[in-house]
């Protein structure tokens, strides 16, 4: 059986906080375990934080659309946007940081670490571009506690 | 106002009294960390003790506000709670700061790294 669930909100950065948080506490209320869930919040709001940022800073603010579909065995995280697509239609590649405490301090990154968060906490990732909206699909195994 | 400020041990203990350093507070922490620690002890110690959620926007924000001290001072880092934790191991910046269990711990000369 498939459970679901959708949301939706403005893509602005304290609509996407609090849309975010909306998700958090369905997923925990059907029973997906805290320590999943933590794993989908971190990233579920940087894929939000890619469309508040990127996907409509070219084009009037649109809205995003978040829909759960929750299977026995794991969660598909769907989110949707009507703004622009990624360049060449591609995800980024989201490379991990080479840092350590020897890395001088002006080296260190303040960014960039979005992609690569999204990539190691799913365990699949679809993207679509279609006729006039971007659709992710962000993948996590499950073991229901409920 | 996100954070607030005293001292312990000699060192500038900047409390941040915010759930989330998301997208929409980054920059907000940044500008308040600047403000805060303009001068002061060499060692800064931000306890995240309330913070439950961290996004890599505020992680970044974390590392601009270290840059911001230069090189002659030091940022530590006290109280990470499980999300915020997690953030930092995948990131590898856990590997960059200094992380303390607690403040107490971060305040204490049997804990403390140099």
């Amino acid at each position: 059986m498939v459970e679901t669930f959708a949301c939706s909100f403005r893509a602005t950065e304290l609509d996407a906080r609090r849309g975010v948080i909306s998700v958090v506490h369905r997923l925990k209320d059907m029973g997906v375990p805290d320590t999943r869930v933590d794993e989908v919040q971190i990233a579920l709001a940087e894929a939000v934080n890619n469309v508040v940022e990127h996907a409509y800073s070219e084009t009037t603010t649109g809205d995003v659309l978040i829909r759960c579909n929750l299977h026995s065995d794991r969660l598909w995280v769907e989110i949707r946007d009507a703004g622009m697509p990624f360049p060449d239609t591609k995800l980024p590649e989201g490379k991990p940081a080479h840092v350590d405490a020897s890395t001088p301090l002006e080296d260190l990154p303040e960014g960039g670490f979005g992609w690569f968060l999204i990539r190691e906490l799913a365990s699949d990732i679809q993207y679509k571009r279609n006729m006039d909206n971007n659709q992710l699909s962000l993948c996590f195994e499950i073991q229901l506690t409920k | 106002m996100s954070l607030t400020s005293t001292e312990a041990d000699g060192a500038q203990v900047v409390t941040v009294n915010a759930q989330r350093i998301d997208a929409a507070m980054a920059i907000q922490f940044k500008e308040d960390m600047r403000t805060e620690t303009e001068a002061g002890p060499t060692r800064v110690i931000l306890d995240l003790s309330c913070v439950d959620f961290i996004d890599s926007s505020g992680l970044g924000a974390i590392v601009a506000a270290m840059k911001q001290l230069g090189k002659d001072r030091k940022l530590d880092l006290a109280g990470l709670t499980p999300k915020v934790d997690k953030v930092f191991r995948l990131t590898r910046m856990d590997t960059v700061f200094n992380l303390y269990d607690t403040l107490q711990d971060a305040l204490d000369p049997e804990h403390v790294e140099t």
